[in-house]
């Protein structure tokens, strides 16, 4: 008793088990540990966060140049010499088109440029020019000003994607050529050009010649209305440098250019490891500055079928393929799912039997999707022989693997309609069924709803159950219905990422950005769902 | 209503002429929750147009009792009922007993508000529809209007018939409650601890109900208030662990009962 007193009187205050210094330590260790815990969740939020703006921003960034296209201009040809107004379908409307552009470059005579020089237009070229004078009849009859897709190499090469685009410089001396056509000789007033090459990968030989070969940055003298690109260099008399060039395109004369009068431009990547040749990007370079090549919209991605070539290769029939295979699993599996539910929560008995059965539906959603594309293939396509690559077929192997899925969120949100709910109706005199569908099941519908878009939205970024029942195949033609061969957006996606052709990877990116769309969009109406119906009792 | 009929004009032949008529009677009335048994052999009659109370510490059976005078112990798997439990004379138990219209002639109000997420109308007219009781949309509307007048419910109401009725204060929900069960026109009302949920003023005007539906009703009382027992029953059943301690006139159980249990509950000795 009168120790207390005097420890009283000496603190000031009564000491307490929960002020004394002891409980101060406890206490500030409790807070640590928070702290420590706010930040370790902090941080992974961050992290998380992180790798998602990651892959988003990386996605986006490879997306966003398949989402527009190169077309170039060309006066076409359709008098009826050419195109006979009675045989449409007879005329030789790629052959026309690459006369409209090898026209363009007169200068351009050996059959192996000319064959690089039709290169540039898109093979599909031809078909849409015949559909839509097929559309347009008014076309025929004279020249018109006609935009063709350019092949994907030049498309790529003008979004800046296969070479660093140098720049053009002025040369501060005179050149001179000994040419204007073929291989020949350029003398520059001073020898800074033999700096510029060993500084750009030239290889150096005997007697300070440099060679420039397909493996060093391309050097091209753009002087005299032409262009030559720089073969090899070597010192000439009087500190003069002397080049061997190759004329890409035609000098108007051998005068020399006076200081400031030449231009140089620099290709740093490697005419050995780029997918396009000086000559095209020289072509393609003056097709630019007529003002030829324009970029649009790129409707041939969003409205048309697949394709081999990437600038024909269109995501509509994947995303067609799709939508008729979410119909077939939304019909199947909403309603078999629900019922279900229903009948496993409301009406089944508690016994060993629903036991078994509640324990398998619930592994069947951990089973693997590949195993039900298994399933498929053996019960669908080779037991009742249904047609392969078809919508239908997809969509019932996808209905079996979201079908556990709707189940169980079904059944969750039936179990969290209150009991009062049932007690009232009960009360009153309603039957189970009427208690059920009448009051309960409309409660648990937003729940329902729920589960179900995530389910569907689990099932249409599967691929590996599709692949199974051939909807891998290589199909053209935009499905038309139910049974028509079709692929999907992951399954398309899939396939892209696999062609080799670089003008794929940005397609991939940008279906990739599609599905991505479609999961958000169902996600958001899931939300929206969610919050609009919630309920509280 | 013809089966009923013997045992019933017995029944009240031989209840003359003042005493009220027995409106349910439960025989040796016992319950089992799986192994657990709940209720031991009950005997007790609820008279007609007579409020009748039940009163007991919690757990002693009072809500089981209460919930096998309409069945609603079916709704719970585990539950099982022995003994005999008679609606004029009929056993409700007896399997030609169709339970949706025991339920449609024995109502109920719950402990705590539970109205359907739905309308006011609705939730009244919901019970009408489904037994079929009206045969227009004019006569709907007259049983919606005089189960929520009967209920003392029609005048805060009626400009908002069409709104949610879980958008009430919980004295109305549990009158909403009390009138949707009215709205099936039932003989007997069963209330499990109604005004448990509910503040003093809202209880006040729920036992001044119940006193106003006892003309027309049998009422059954689950309650925990020893107040409102004697205010509002004419009857009361006091049990204990599940075992009926005494039954009788409320009047004389709360001035002298025979059992010390009920004596020490009602004093508040235990409880
Ligand atoms: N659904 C149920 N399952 C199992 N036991 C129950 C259930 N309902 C009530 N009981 C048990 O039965 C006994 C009586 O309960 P109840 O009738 O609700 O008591 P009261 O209403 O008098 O408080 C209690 O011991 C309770 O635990
Ligand atoms: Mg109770």
């Amino acid at each position: 008793m009168t120790d207390a007193i005097s420890s009283f009187g000496a603190v000031g205050r009564p000491v307490s088990i929960h002020t004394d210094r002891a409980a101060k330590a406890r206490l500030k260790g409790r807070y640590r540990t928070e702290t420590w815990f706010k930040w370790l969740g902090a941080a992974a939020v961050a992290l998380a966060g992180l790798f998602l703006v990651l892959l988003l921003s990386t996605i986006v960034t490879q997306a966003i140049p398949a989402l527009r296209q190169n077309y170039l201009t060309l006066p076409i040809d359709l008098s009826a010499a050419k195109v006979d107004p009675a045989k449409l379908d007879a005329a030789n409307y790629d052959a026309i088109a690459q006369e409209a552009l090898t026209a363009k470059f007169s200068d351009v005579t050996s059959r192996q440029d000319k064959r690089l020089l039709r290169g540039l237009i898109s093979t599909g070229t031809g078909v849409f020019l015949r559909k839509d004078i097929a559309a347009d009849p008014g076309m025929l009859g004279g020249t018109v000003d006609y935009a063709v897709p350019l092949d994907d190499f030049a498309d790529l090469y003008l979004k800046g994607l296969l070479a660093d685009v140098g720049s053009d410089e002025a040369i501060s001396t005179s050149v001179t050529p000994s040419e204007t056509s073929g291989d020949i000789d350029l003398t520059f007033g001073d020898d800074a050009m033999l700096t510029l090459a060993r500084g750009h990968g030239a290889t150096e030989g005997e007697n300070g010649m440099l060679t420039l070969t397909s493996g060093a940055s391309s050097l091209l003298v753009a002087f005299n209305g032409g262009m030559v690109k720089l073969t090899a260099l070597s010192p000439g008399t009087n500190g003069t440098a002397v080049a061997k060039g190759t004329v890409i395109e035609a000098l108007d004369s051998t005068a020399p250019a006076a200081s400031g009068q030449a231009f140089l431009r620099v290709i740093d990547t490697p005419e050995a490891s780029r997918k396009i040749s000086d000559k095209m990007i020289v072509w393609l370079d003056t097709l630019k500055s007529a003002g030829l090549i324009e970029s649009r919209f790129n409707s041939i991605f969003f409205f048309t079928g697949a394709s081999r070539e990437p600038e024909l290769a269109g995501v509509w029939g994947a995303v067609v393929g799709s939508f008729l295979t979410m119909i077939v699993t939304l019909a199947i599996a909403f309603p078999i799912g629900v019922s279900a539910a229903i009948y496993l929560e409301e009406f089944a008995p508690k016994n060993r039997l629903t036991t078994i059965i509640e324990v398998n539906i619930n592994n069947l959603a951990a089973v693997p999707s590949i195993v039900f594309g298994l399933l498929g293939l053996a019960v669908f396509l080779n037991f009742f022989g249904m047609p392969r690559s078809a919508p239908v077929v997809g969509g019932m192997v996808l209905a079996l693997m979201t079908l556990p899925i709707i189940i169980i969120a079904s059944r969750a949100s039936l179990r969290a309609v209150p009991p009062s709910i049932r007690e009232a109706a009960l009360g009153i005199g309603a039957s189970k069924v009427q208690t059920v569908f009448h009051h309960v099941l409309p409660l648990a519908m937003p729940g329902i709803m729920t589960g179900t878009i995530l389910g569907m939205a689990h099932a249409l970024g599967e691929t590996a159950p599709l692949l199974m029942i051939g909807m891998v195949a290589f199909i053209v033609d935009i499905p038309g219905g139910f049974t028509d061969p079709a692929t999907i957006l992951p399954v398309q996606i899939f396939m892209w990422a696999d062609f080799p052709e670089a003008g794929f990877q940005q397609k991939t990116s940008a279906a990739i950005l599609i599905l991505l769309l479609f999961l958000v969009i169902m996600n958001a109406i899931a939300v929206i769902l969610r919050r609009r119906f919630e309920r509280r009792w | 209503m013809n089966i009923m009929t013997e045992a019933g004009v017995e029944q009240k032949l031989s209840s003359g002429t003042n005493a009220p008529l027995i409106k349910m009677k439960g025989e040796k009335v016992s319950v089992h929750y799986g192994e657990k048994r709940a209720l031991f052999d009950v005997d007790l009659d609820v008279r007609e147009n007579q409020v009748t109370a039940l009163i007991g510490p919690s757990g002693c059976g009072k809500s089981t009792f209460l919930r096998c005078l309409n069945r609603m112990n079916d709704t719970i798997d585990i539950a099982r009922v022995s003994g005999k439990i008679t609606l004029d004379g009929e056993d409700v138990y007896d399997p030609k007993i169709d339970v949706v219209e025991l339920r449609a002639r024995v109502g109920m109000v719950f402990q705590k508000p539970n109205p359907f997420p739905k309308s006011i109308y609705e939730n009244v007219a919901y019970g009408p529809r489904i037994h079929g009781l009206a045969r227009s949309k004019a006569e709907l509307d007259g049983i919606v209007e005089s189960s929520l007048k009967k209920a003392g419910l029609f005048n805060e109401v009626k400009d908002r018939l069409l709104e949610s009725g879980t958008g009430l204060s919980g004295g109305q929900q549990q009158r909403l409650c009390i009138a949707r069960a009215i709205a099936v026109s039932p003989e007997v009302i069963l209330m499990d601890e109604p005004c448990s949920a509910l503040d003093p003023i809202a209880t006040a005007r729920v036992e001044e109900l119940i006193d106003e539906l006892r003309q027309n009703y049998t009422i059954v009382i689950v309650t925990h208030s020893m107040q409102q027992a004697a205010r509002v029953s004419q009857r009361t059943a006091m049990f204990h662990l599940g075992y009926l301690v005494e039954e009788g006139a409320t009047d004389k159980m709360f001035t002298n009962p025979d059992d010390k249990r009920t004596q020490d509950y009602i004093t508040g000795r235990f409880g």
